[in-house]
């Protein structure tokens, strides 16, 4: 067992924990970043569509492109890293004093470092756990595991395809796959409306693939390799309507139905977890409930844009570096942030008032001509449209927070 | 007297814009939903002669990936794209390949340049 000590170990080499890492060094901490794949990058080297870095960069780059940017700067600043390394386990010694177990081709490690920043992503959701069953046959792939078939290792998983899911991968999928001379014989999606951001529903109208709203996937065929599914209509309570199945003949299908924050590690430490997001409960600076652990990007909230994740990263950083000069996060007291009307989730959970803060929010259903209200601060904001496909990001000042009394209520009304 | 009205969104930015555009024997009458500038030249170009930025992988010889992910640098015209889709998936590269690579010049004569968005290191 080797043994290593660290201000901050960043586990996570995504675009959330290069982003950490790079913010952390900047700050003049000695970081190490873990990553388990065999690059940097987390998804990002197989995203090779544009549409990254709008934000963060105020130019359009493809996934490789944004990344390969941070990895420079990982590299340009000489911070320690380990690829195929995965980590086993987080210790919480004491507030200082956290210890990460991992083990890599070199060998296996005990690091000690002040504080962790967590920044491993989300997995997807796959065939199970969306109701289909049916035969257990070769070519049923998630999005991901499609985008890195052939985008990483160029190899073309089918040629008749229905995609499941119409979230951005799965819309992004379609595209790569007509692109790539395959017959994209349909989206299905379960929602009345479709799960991508809008630029990427546009995909389908350019390649004539039909969408089907209010619809399910409920049952695979073949018998070594997928033959056709069957597809059912669903009522306004998602139950399927009797008499409305029909079959699609294909040999692949593909699973776009969301995604899911890893936070093993953190509940094996007892990390507090919400249910609306999947991932921790935090404060301001995305500190989770034990103190000097930090969590940034898809496994703190699934993002639709890599500019916020690596906003948030940065975020996790000035934390990390705050809990270490001072010894913990001072806050006289937490103001909580509520859920009111139309919000499905809302990250941070608690706002101390000592900091601008960027709220992270989602609505459970699209309204328009709305008004995002905070009551309890006299804040509105009007939107012409939200939408549960598009992320909320709502700037608040420090004063704003430091108006209210214990907790401030966000709200979608007319 | 044909009118048609074309709906579509945005894509020149996240925003996305939902743009309507009415379109009277092939002249276009009026362009509505729009929020920026570029949105509406983009509206135009949508309905005259629509582009695609095109993206793909080649593969690459001797590297430490199989494949090296590429793009058009600028949109290219969406009638020409099963075309230089096949051309791109017949030509290979030899590793190492830099990002800002550029792997092929005016392809099909197109105006545009193929270019590597991926480093690839020398296997």
């Amino acid at each position: 067992m080797n043994t290593l000590q660290y201000d901050v170990v960043v586990i996570g080499g995504g675009p959330a924990g290069l982003a950490a890492a790079v913010k952390a060094k900047e700050y003049g901490l000695n970081v190490l970043l873990l990553d388990e794949n065999e690059y940097l990058g987390g998804i990002l080297p197989q995203c090779i569509h544009p549409g990254f870095g709008i934000h963060y960069f105020r130019e359009e780059l493809t996934g490789p492109e944004f990344s390969h940017r941070f990895v420079q700067r990982v590299k340009d600043l000489k911070i320690d890293y380990f690829v195929k390394a995965r980590v086993l386990e987080i210790k919480n010694y004491s507030d200082l004093e956290k210890i990460v177990a991992f083990t890599s081709p070199e060998g296996a490690f005990e690091v000690w470092a002040k504080a962790i920043i967590y920044a491993t992503g989300a997995r997807e959701r796959h065939a199970f756990e969306i109701g289909i069953v049916g035969d257990r046959v070769a070519g049923i792939y998630t999005a991901g595991e499609a985008q890195t078939l052939m985008d990483i290792y160029g190899v073309m998983p089918g040629k008749e395809v229905v995609i499941v899911g119409s979230g951005d991968v799965g819309l992004i999928m379609a595209r790569r796959f007509a692109l790539e001379g395959a017959k994209v014989k349909a989206v299905i999606e379960l929602m009345p409306y479709p799960g991508g951001l809008a630029r990427n529903v546009m995909i389908l109208r350019d390649f004539n693939i039909p969408l089907y709203l209010s619809h399910k996937v409920v049952e695979v065929r073949g018998k070594k390799r997928v033959e056709k599914v069957k597809v059912v209509k669903v009522d306004e309570n998602l139950r399927e309507i009797p008499g409305t199945e029909f079959w699609i003949e294909c040999d692949t299908i593909i699973i776009s139905a969301g995604l899911i924050p890893q936070v093993k590690l953190l509940t094996d430490i007892g990390v507090e977890i919400d249910p609306a997001t999947g991932g921790p409960v935090v404060n301001d600076l995305l500190e989770t409930t034990v103190p000097g652990i930090f969590v940034a990007g898809n496994s703190l909230l699934i993002n639709d844009l890599v500019d916020y994740v690596a906003e948030q990263g940065e975020l996790a950083a000035y934390g990390a570096k705050l809990f270490i000069e001072n010894g913990g996060i001072p806050a006289e007291k937490w103001i909580k942030l509520e859920k009111g009307n139309n919000i499905r989730l809302a990250v941070p959970h608690y706002l101390s008032g000592k900091r601008d803060v960027y709220i992270y929010a989602r609505v459970r259903k699209p309204m328009e001509n709305v008004v995002l209200n905070f009551p309890e601060i006299d804040r509105k904001i009007r939107l012409p449209v939200v939408r549960p496909a598009e992320m909320l990001r709502i700037r608040l000042r420090k004063e704003e927070i430091a108006k209210a009394r214990d907790k401030i209520t966000m709200e979608v009304v007319q | 007297m044909t009118a048609q009205v074309y709906k579509f969104t945005c894509i020149i930015c996240p925003l996305s814009c939902d743009i309507e555009v009415k379109v009277e024997n092939g002249e276009i009458k009026e362009i509505k939903g729009y929020t920026c500038p570029r949105g509406k030249e983009w509206a135009i170009e949508e309905i005259t002669n629509p582009k695609r930025v095109v993206m793909s992988v080649i593969k690459v010889k001797n590297g430490n990936m199989p494949t090296v992910s590429v793009k058009t640098d600028r949109p290219i015209p969406k009638t020409k794209i099963p075309e230089l889709m096949k051309l791109l998936a017949e030509i290979e590269v030899e590793a190492p390949v830099k990002v800002g690579q550029i792997i092929l010049e005016n392809p099909l004569g197109l105006d545009t340049k193929i270019v590597a968005t991926r480093e690839v290191e020398k296997a």
